[in-house]
């Protein structure tokens, strides 16, 4: 396979064709934090969180380094100010809606996000919360969804509603079948609220 | 039928089809389009058979059912050719003295023509002024001919684009046709189809698709809906065509379920095409094959997101992905494919018959040709419009549109729907096309144009579009889902008086991570009502987060209703009438609004007659002002 070079933050990183942006900074021991990667999966591009500048020529972008192939000439920053601005807005979004998962605190916690529900910078007294609280475990990474489906072929585990309906569910007619002795996609979870959804759809199977 | 095996059989059987139908022969034509069809449309048509046979001219007159005219307001339409008389509001009860007047003596029915301003009536249909200032292209043929009959397209001259590029063009030359006609998405997108048609072509792979994306769903809008309903082989005859110059065997329709007459008047036209052998193996002796499948859409805003619709077509839930791999050279199936939408799809048979320079004649620039809009709102004349590109807003508001309705003045436009953005008086003089539209913080989208007047609240017009866009986010990133939710709630609380320091701030700092870090364009540009609200109706978020007050008066939570003790005539009016049961009063005793139980639906004011004007709207300060007073 060919290879080509792009620049990651004013490094020259050289990488092979077909990796994406993520794979190259990798290899060179860049960092670019993401939640909805797992690199058994196809890139998901939704937490977007592993946002990175790409610029070219005077214009300059924003996009998911986990989807984004590598090109040859690539010119890409992974902490500009607009990186930053942008991942500090979705962990804010992310933090408001769910308060309580680690991996979500500890990046929110890194990009200086401060007290849970980031309290208002400019807000009248008393502070009140930049974004109001709809607390969830499930920050809906489908990284459950997509294990059954990519890589054990089940489909025993989906996505049903939209927007902010959107939720994870088991498929009870298949999940009854197929789940018990598999339970793979517990260890992905990184909430760990996977696992307390499928005993709930378990428990509801049984009263049935 | 017999089946096209050549372009010189459908050239013949165009001489054939065209020589039967007689120029000076009276053809009454009823429109049936959707807005027709509510106005009753069928019965109108039931109502001319049935009264022509009656007064013995059934050998004399023609009936023509046709797809939407455009002029909706003014349904149902009726156009009786060769002289294209033009009747206006037609109900079935003037039917036969239409018969009677216009057919068979050959004079007018005064009063179901247009009238203008000053009473003057206007006889034909190009006369009037909502047509006069078009240039209908592509829509201009859905009033000549049945949509359900491929004989009335192929006599107009009907896939003699295709037959010329067939036969006369290599699939590169059509691509340079089309490539140097600057032909720009219609869909919104604005991307030039020439290009992406190059692409997909030189993609490698075998298997290449072609789409028709008919997923319209921007409140307000229905050119693609209309277009499909009224002349479906225009869109077919385009799709062939690309599908030709790409090298794609097999097409898709991804058409929504909620379009019924788009679905069948479609699937009329594909089984004709392919009784014809317009479709199928060897199209016309080419040795091209092609065909097409409809597929009708759930009825997901996010599907009309080409990588959605892609994925919907698949089988899968519709939602977008990553296009860092362009569609073009990964899509359906992850094949290459080319999608475009309706009206670009049916602009491509008029270029190849045209030809380049011919299409690059008309419109700006950068925008070539012209464009379907739906001008719906508060506007005189609504309906659908094609207009060149580079028309001035004022023109198709004004001049097409007639302007605002009752007097009101006009505040804005919003263009480009849920993705657009609303448009200030100060920029009517703005030329319409995509570049200009996007440099004034909206964009052409599908083509949706709701105008607006001085009732129209625009927190409540942002409000509105973000909540719609929440509903239709898919719900897949972060942006998207969480930021327009956010967004929704601040402009919520603006809306019930509850709005904060600093609210516009923080809605422009979401506004913006949305706008730059969504994964498709749904969520790219679904902060356009947001930003372009603030951007030009500022004053109006600062008069409801400081003054608790709505100047248009539409938000609830900040109007109440009152009425003016001095001017109330005690006549009990308003009172009957309050569904709330909210008045108290009686004969020779002042009304009073009782607040608590007010739902503030306005009734008292509307039904409170004119030459009292008893009964007010006040917001903000002026609440109170009334409050002490009374």
């Amino acid at each position: 396979m060919s290879e080509v070079t792009l620049t990651i933050n004013n490094e020259e990183v050289k990488a092979k064709q077909g990796m994406t942006i993520l794979e190259a900074a990798q290899t060179v021991g860049i960092e670019i934090p993401t939640l909805c990667h797992h690199e058994k999966l196809v890139p998901y591009g939704a937490c977007r969180v592993c946002l990175v500048e790409l610029t070219n020529g005077k214009k300059s972008r924003l996009v998911t380094s986990c989807a984004y192939p590598v090109e040859e000439g690539l010119t890409v920053m992974t902490e500009s100010a607009p990186v930053v601005k942008a991942r500090r807005m979705i962990l804010e979004l992310m933090w408001a809606r769910s308060p309580g998962v680690e991996p979500i605190r500890r990046l929110g916690t890194k990009y200086g996000i401060s007290g849970v529900q980031a309290i208002r910078e400019y807000g009248i007294t008393p502070p009140q919360p930049k974004f109001e609280i709809e607390p969830t475990y499930c920050v809906l990474c489908g990284m459950c969804v997509r294990y059954c489906e990519e890589v054990k072929r089940k489909n025993a585990i989906g996505f049903i509603g939209r927007g902010t309906e959107r939720e994870v569910v088991f498929f009870p007619e298949i999940a009854r079948k197929e789940c018990p002795g598999c339970e793979e996609c517990f260890k992905l979870c990184p909430t760990g609220a996977l696992p307390s959804h499928y005993a709930l759809t378990e428990a509801r199977a049984a009263t049935e | 039928m017999p089946t096209l095996k050549t372009p010189q059989d459908l050239e013949r059987l165009r001489k054939d089809l065209s020589a039967a139908r007689d120029p000076k022969k009276p053809c009454v034509t009823v429109c049936s389009g959707t807005g027709c069809h509510a106005y009753g449309c069928d019965k109108i048509s039931e109502a001319f058979q049935a009264e022509i046979k009656k007064q013995g001219l059934e050998k004399k007159v023609d009936i023509r059912r046709t797809g939407c005219h455009g002029f909706c307001e003014r349904g149902t339409l009726v156009v009786v050719f060769p002289d294209e008389v033009c009747y206006l509001r037609v109900k079935p009860e003037d039917v036969p003295e239409i018969v009677s007047t216009t057919l068979k003596q050959n004079k007018l029915v005064e009063r179901l023509l247009y009238s203008d301003g000053d009473g003057k009536k206007i006889t034909h249909e190009g006369e009037i002024p909502f047509y006069k200032h078009q240039n209908r292209i592509v829509f201009g043929s859905n009033r000549l001919l049945d949509p359900k009959k491929i004989d009335e397209y192929i006599a107009l001259g009907g896939y003699s684009a295709l037959a010329k590029a067939l036969s006369g063009m290599t699939p590169k030359q059509v691509l340079d046709e089309v490539k140097k006609a600057n032909l720009r998405g219609r869909g919104g997108g604005g991307f030039p189809a020439g290009i992406k048609w190059e692409v997909t072509r030189n993609a490698p792979g075998d298997v290449k698709y072609v789409i028709v994306n008919a997923d319209e769903g921007d409140p307000g809008a229905y050119m693609d809906r209309s277009l499909l309903e009224g002349n479906p082989h225009s869109v077919l005859e385009g799709l062939i065509i690309g599908a030709y110059a790409i090298g794609a065997q097999q097409g898709y329709v991804y058409v929504r379920q909620e379009y019924p007459l788009a679905v069948e008047n479609l699937s009329v036209a594909l089984k004709q095409a392919r009784e014809n052998g317009l479709l199928g193996k060897n199209i016309l002796g080419s040795g091209f094959d092609f065909d097409v499948k409809v597929h009708r859409g759930a009825g997901a805003f996010v599907s009309g997101e080409e990588t959605a619709l892609m994925t919907a077509l698949e089988g899968r839930v519709g939602e977008s992905r990553p296009k860092y791999v362009y569609p073009a050279i990964k899509g359906l199936y992850g094949k290459p494919t080319n999608i475009n939408n309706v009206e670009t799809w049916a602009t491509v048979p008029l270029i190849i018959n045209k030809g380049a320079d011919w299409f690059t004649g008309i419109g700006t620039q950068g925008s070539k040709g012209t464009k379907i809009f739906s001008l719906v709102g508060k506007v005189n004349n609504t309906g659908l419009v094609e207009v060149p590109m580079g028309m001035t807003l004022r023109e198709v508001v004004f001049d097409i549109g007639g302007g605002i309705p009752n007097g009101k003045k006009f505040k804005g436009v919003q263009t480009g729907g849920p993705s657009g953005g609303v448009l200030p008086d100060k920029l009517l003089d703005l030329k319409v096309d995509f570049d200009e539209l996007t440099k004034a913080g909206s964009m052409m989208g599908s083509g949706g144009m709701i105008v607006m007047d001085e009732e129209n609240c625009m927190v409540d017009i942002a409000r509105y579009f973000l909540h719609f866009l929440a509903e239709e986010s898919c719900g897949k990133c972060v942006p998207c889902r969480e930021g327009i939710y956010q967004m929704l709630k601040i402009v919520d609380r603006i809306c019930a008086g509850d709005g904060r320091d600093g609210d516009s701030d923080l809605l422009q700092e979401i506004a913006e991570v949305v706008r730059d870090a969504s994964l498709c364009a749904l969520g790219g540009t679904a902060p356009n009502p947001v930003l372009s609200t603030i951007r030009y109706f500022k004053d109006e978020y600062d008069a409801h987060i400081w003054q608790k007050e709505c100047p248009a008066g539409v938000c609830k939570s900040l109007i109440q209703y009152f009425i003016v003790p001095e001017k109330c005539k005690a006549c009990l009016i308003c009172l009957r009438n309050c569904p709330a049961e909210a008045i108290t009063g009686a004969k020779n005793q002042v009304h009073v609004i009782n607040q608590e139980k007010c739902t503030k639906c306005g009734v008292c004011l509307e039904v409170c007659p004119t030459k009292f004007d008893a009964v007010t709207k006040l917001s903000g300060r002026k609440i109170h002002t009334q409050a002490v007073t009374a």
